[in-house]
């Protein structure tokens, strides 16, 4: 039975049989380091429903499952494209690179992969852009770049597009994904954390809305610092959003876990985001959003 | 001592807790408990107390001593709870203009069932957001593990000191071999690697100072080790004293905003 047919399904049943990252990719989350998922062939298959799924129908639908409604992942420009206003889309820090402070075996030929693969110097894409004609700032991470794992170089754009949110006095909107903090880059990963969630904190003292926009998988990190800190936070259904991994909490209790555990229907119930909207109606929900805010409080 | 003789001291069950240096580098500890929403986490042990004189909030995360205690407080381990006290404690102390003292020993945030349910990723991002912005002097002390976002979620500083056996790292070397090689057994190796240890993080400039630990390690002499802690934070209270509230804020945010560059 396709499960996300029908709307008024409860959302715990909706996601019940959903694949965690790890069943999907066979491996715990921060090791889902580096494949990328770019599409080679004519079709893909859905982690949800098993269906095969052709590209052109994908394409169509902006990667949800035509048969059960899944989430495929979405890349970064991808999303940006359907949020933004045509033709408002101003990316900038497109260069902005970490560096290597643990002179890790490999690291540095490793981003080089991931950059020709995937044609972004890193894992999060930050622009300037109107969304139903509002000023915003927008960011948006790509889990095919490391698993978008959170080093100097998405720390520091990610800062960098609160800071102009802040200066320009327009919200930002951030839509997340992250397999945790970039082990290869050691502690300088764990200071992004402070790093952000600072930077979110000036954007609360002056005002300046905040949206987040949860999508598959946020966690470790990234979750623990500037994706759990929206005014609104959204997210797709069936996202995958926590902190620790599914493998480490099942060694640490002994305990199988629950269905749906760590679903954005769970975040949900637990009342830690505020709605779960389907992709296709994200950029509606986002304007009306930002509408409220009228564009920022004067 | 190579980084891995120096995990292996952070770890060692001999080595003093937060609640010894509590005990002898404070006085008058009067503990609070609770956050007020859920319960109260006994892996952290918070309240007031009194250092040279001067009113102070002062948190740790409490590994235990005995096997029963270990347990009750999970190793040191907090749930969200435990940061929402930690964080209701801060929020007092900038109340009532009180300096807050904390002091960092655990493995990381608790991984469990409930941790989920109730928020970790959410209370350790809360802790970092408000502490980049508490209007009164806060200093850090690593006394032992300093296991990644568990343990910065109360080390958003103006002052993170760490002693000089004492580890802080992005995740267990254990973790970091068994992610970046696939082998949990290269855990020596992967110590080595990763600049986790205090003169390493010092030159990195994520901790501010090390503090050094008398007769080489603090389970030979901890009546030593604790005056050390003291002495420090003693001396930065005083520093910190004579910045305006802005000039501290600013200061803690400018180091933050420029780690890893
Ligand atoms: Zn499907």
């Amino acid at each position: 039975m396709p499960l996300f047919q029908r709307k008024n399904q409860t959302t715990l049943v909706v996601v019940r049989g959903a694949p965690s990252v790890e069943e999907r990719q066979n491996v715990s989350v921060g090791e889902i380091a580096d494949s990328p998922s770019i599409p080679s062939g004519m079709w893909e298959k859905c982690a949800n429903c098993g269906s095969i799924v052709y590209n052109e129908d994908l394409l169509r639908t902006n990667k949800v499952c035509p048969g059960c409604g899944y989430h495929f992942r979405l890349s970064a420009l991808k999303r940006l494209e359907l949020t933004a206003d045509e033709g408002t889309l101003n990316i900038f820090n497109a260069e902005l690179r970490g560096g290597d402070p643990l002179g890790f075996p490999g690291y540095a030929e490793k981003v080089e992969k991931m950059r020709a693969a995937t044609g972004l110097d890193e894992a999060i894409v930050t622009a300037e852009a109107q969304i139903g004609g509002y000023d915003c700032v927008l960011a948006a991470m790509d889990s095919n770049f490391m698993m978008a794992s959170m080093g100097y170089a998405v720390g520091e754009k990610f800062v960098q597009a609160a800071e102009k949110a802040l200066s320009k006095r327009v919200p930002l909107v951030v839509f997340t994904a992250s397999g945790g903090a970039r082990m290869q880059e050691g502690m300088v990963s764990l200071m992004q954390m402070a790093k952000a969630s600072g930077a979110v904190s000036e954007l609360n003292a002056a005002g300046v809305p905040y949206i987040v926009v949860l999508t598959d998988p946020t966690t470790g990190g990234v979750t623990a610092s500037f994706a759990m800190l929206g005014d609104i936070t959204l997210a797709e259904p069936g996202a995958l959003v926590g902190f620790a991994g599914r493998r480490v909490i099942e060694q640490t209790t002994k305990t199988s876990l629950p269905p749906g555990f760590q679903s954005a229907e769970f975040l949900l119930e637990k009342g830690f985001i505020d709605a779960i909207v389907p992709r296709n109606e994200l950029r509606e929900a986002l304007i009306r959003l930002l509408a409220f805010h009228k564009g920022v409080r004067p | 001592m190579s980084a891995w003789d120096r995990v292996l001291a952070a770890r060692d069950p001999k080595r003093p807790t937060a609640k010894y240096y509590i005990d002898q580098a404070f006085d008058g500890f009067f503990e609070l408990h609770g956050d007020r929403l859920f319960a109260d986490d006994p892996a952290i042990v918070g309240g007031l107390a009194w250092l040279n004189g001067v009113a102070v909030t002062v948190i740790g995360q409490e590994k235990g001593v005995t096997p029963r205690e270990k347990t009750l407080r999970r190793f040191g381990s907090p749930n969200p709870e435990g940061y929402r006290k930690a964080l209701r404690l801060m929020e007092q102390a900038e109340k009532f203009n009180r300096p807050v003292i904390n002091l960092v020993d655990t493995q990381g945030a608790y991984c469990g069932v409930g941790a989920e349910e109730r928020g970790q990723g959410r209370a350790i991002a809360d802790n970092l957001m408000r502490m980049m912005a508490l209007r009164v002097p806060t200093i850090t002390v690593i006394l032992g593990e300093g296991g990644s976002g568990g343990a910065l979620a109360l080390a958003v500083s103006d002052r993170v000191a760490i002693l000089e056996n004492a580890v802080y790292s992005i995740l267990s070397p254990e973790g970091f071999a068994s992610i970046l090689w696939k082998d949990a057994s290269r855990a020596q190796e992967a110590a080595e690697t990763m600049k986790l240890t205090a003169g390493e993080l010092k030159a990195l400039g994520v901790v501010d100072a090390v503090i050094m630990e008398p007769g080489g390690d603090a389970k030979n002499n901890p009546q030593a080790a604790a005056e050390a802690v003291k002495a420090y934070i003693a001396k930065e209270l005083e520093t910190l004293g004579k910045l305006s509230v802005e000039e501290l804020v600013q200061a803690r945010r400018a180091k933050f905003r420029a780690m890893g560059r």
